[in-house]
């Protein structure tokens, strides 16, 4: 064997073993949450309130957290981001301000998302007075969605042809006609599909709603917006570093990890399906 | 008036953003009555609770580089190297495993990898290496690098497959091995991508949360070893607004520390987007 060739033998294998180190990693951890957190998943861990300063029950009540947060703040920024990216693609003027719209865009992609938490907490918390709540915590994870909220839409709405908007322009239709009917119809799985992929996201952010939405323990279940909850992620950290009793709690914390990432991996699933098939169907 | 809609969402994103600076200046610049700035920035002491108190960052500011730095020198390797292997070895079948995985290591949300650092991880870690503590330094980084790999990975991959395939053609037709051409043409044509990718998955490191405040260990100090337990900025954040009172000079020296945190993401945005990406445009 050549130099050469030595170098590219290693060079080849060297890469192989990163990938291999990379798979085994993601290997150990799976087997390590789901063997230790799957014997915890019963019925009744999913359908009941946590029990004795949460050493022992279920987790129902962050599981209604989770979905309620999910969905007001996914709710909000959606039509917020579907929106921009309207104004971004169609309208695109004056080309100063979409500028500075997309620098703002990427910058809040790149703020960390404890940053979020600490303007959900003056804003929402003490400026509008909206307390530890399950309305604070959704605008504050709606705005920290929003940046891939946008770039999604965005991407969906500039795949849509543009025969097909000069098509239903020449029928004489109007731009917001044309947005309405032609667009945005054409754009929607692919938005669906970016939306998809958020709700994965805000479902398992913990830093965010740590000032702004979440309590350790809370045996009823919330009744309004203006409650606090409990809700999956931040009992996984509470149940790690609050409390006495790790030996009964830790297993806890594996339980709701599990449940975590079964409903993080079944979403970001669907959102693979519906992209396979529209790319199968797509005839443009 | 549709159009007005749209307009004043996208106007939204721009207030927030200012939103965001205006409340992290009007909370954070007020410490500076309790202590000058170069202390702030310069004295390792930080003992917010203490009295007379102590509101120095340098050993949370260097927590959080020694993790980031950490993170990054197993997520480079690794994300790269898969990145390398997807885009210029693998057959279609091997790519049709190996993108999934990578995939799937990005959506699981950071406090399931917090719990496996401090359940699993940290034990086996003073185990093997007969440490005193298995939460520090060292086993943050692990964690941490493994959920930069795939932000370097996935963005790595994208700037190797812009590199035009007549690059690669002409390299193979001299002569050149496979990997003389990765080394020698495909990367050097993608660097600014690549590096690109790594600026991406620095920022993201040095701003996660959750992974830091369960498994870094939380002592305020510069560290001797990596082994050593470290307070990452966004740790002291997380784990000490909870306890100030609103509008003590602790609650201020927090948001000065979050100043700080976004101006070195801020940058490090700015960089990536006005040298890297652009040149590839």
């Amino acid at each position: 064997m050549t130099k050469r060739e030595l170098k590219q033998f290693l060079g080849v294998n060297a890469l192989r073993f990163f990938i291999a180190v990379t798979a085994i990693f993601l290997i150990l951890f799976l087997y390590v949450i789901i063997s230790k957190g799957g014997k915890m998943i019963s019925w009744s861990f999913l359908t009941e309130s946590p029990k004795k300063y949460m050493t022992e029950g279920g987790i129902f009540p962050a599981i209604v957290g989770t979905f309620w947060l999910t969905i007001i703040s996914i709710g909000i920024s959606l039509p917020l981001g579907v929106f921009t990216a309207i104004y971004m693609v169609s309208y695109g003027k004056p080309a100063w301000f979409v500028r500075s719209v997309r620098i703002a865009i990427n910058t809040l992609a790149g703020v960390p998302s404890i940053i979020y938490g600490l303007f959900g907490l003056t804003v929402f918390v003490q400026l509008m007075k909206l307390d530890v709540s399950i309305l604070a915590g959704s605008l504050t994870l709606a705005i920290l969605a929003l940046p891939v909220m946008i770039n999604a839409s965005e991407e969906a709405l500039r795949s849509v042809p543009q025969d097909f908007r000069e098509a239903s322009l020449a029928l004489g239709a109007t731009e917001r006609q044309t947005i309405l009917r032609v667009l945005l119809p054409t754009a929607l799985p692919n938005i669906l599909t970016g939306t998809i992929i958020s709700i994965g996201r805000v479902a398992g952010e913990t830093a965010p709603i740590l000032f702004t939405a979440a309590t350790f323990y809370t045996r009823r279940l919330p009744t309004s917006v203006m409650d606090e909850v409990m809700v999956l992620p931040y009992h996984i950290y509470a149940l790690m570093t609050e409390g006495a009793h790790a030996d009964k709690q830790v297993p806890i914390a594996y339980g709701t990890a599990v449940v975590l990432l079964a409903l993080v991996l079944l979403v970001s699933t669907i959102a693979i399906i519906i992209r396979y098939n529209i790319r199968k169907k797509r005839k443009w | 008036m549709f159009k007005g809609i749209t307009y004043t969402a996208s106007l939204f994103t721009i207030i927030v953003l200012f939103g965001i600076i205006a409340t992290l200046f009007s909370e954070g610049l007020p410490i500076l009555k309790h202590v000058n700035i170069k202390d702030f920035l310069t004295s390792p002491n930080w003992h917010p609770t203490h009295f007379p108190a102590d509101f120095g960052i340098l050993s949370l500011i260097v927590g959080s580089l020694v993790v980031t730095a950490g993170a990054l020198i197993i997520a480079i390797p690794l994300g790269l190297g898969s990145a390398i292997y997807i885009s210029e070895i693998a057959g279609t079948r091997s790519k049709e495993i190996i993108k999934p995985i990578i995939e799937l290591l990005a959506g699981i949300p950071s406090v399931v990898y917090g719990l496996f650092g401090m359940a699993f991880l940290s034990p086996f870690l003073i185990k093997v290496f007969g440490i005193p503590t298995g939460l520090n330094a060292f086993s943050a980084s692990i964690v941490l690098g493994v959920m930069v790999v795939p932000i370097i990975s996935s963005m790595s991959e994208d700037a190797l497959s812009t590199v035009p395939r007549n690059l690669r053609e002409a390299s193979f037709a001299l002569g050149a091995t496979r990997w003389e051409t990765i080394v020698q043409i495909v990367l050097p044509a993608a660097r600014s991508g690549v590096v690109g990718s790594i600026m991406l998955g620095f920022g993201r490191a040095i701003g996660e949360t959750m992974v830091v405040i369960m498994i870094a260990g939380g002592a305020a100090q510069i560290p001797k070893s990596i082994f050593q337990p470290v307070r990452p900025m966004t740790a002291a954040i997380a784990s000490e607004m909870g306890e100030t009172v609103i509008g003590s000079p602790h609650f201020h020296a927090l948001f000065g520390i979050a100043i700080v945190l976004f101006f070195i993401t801020f940058i490090t945005n700015l960089i990536t987007e006005f040298v890297f990406l652009k040149k590839r445009k």
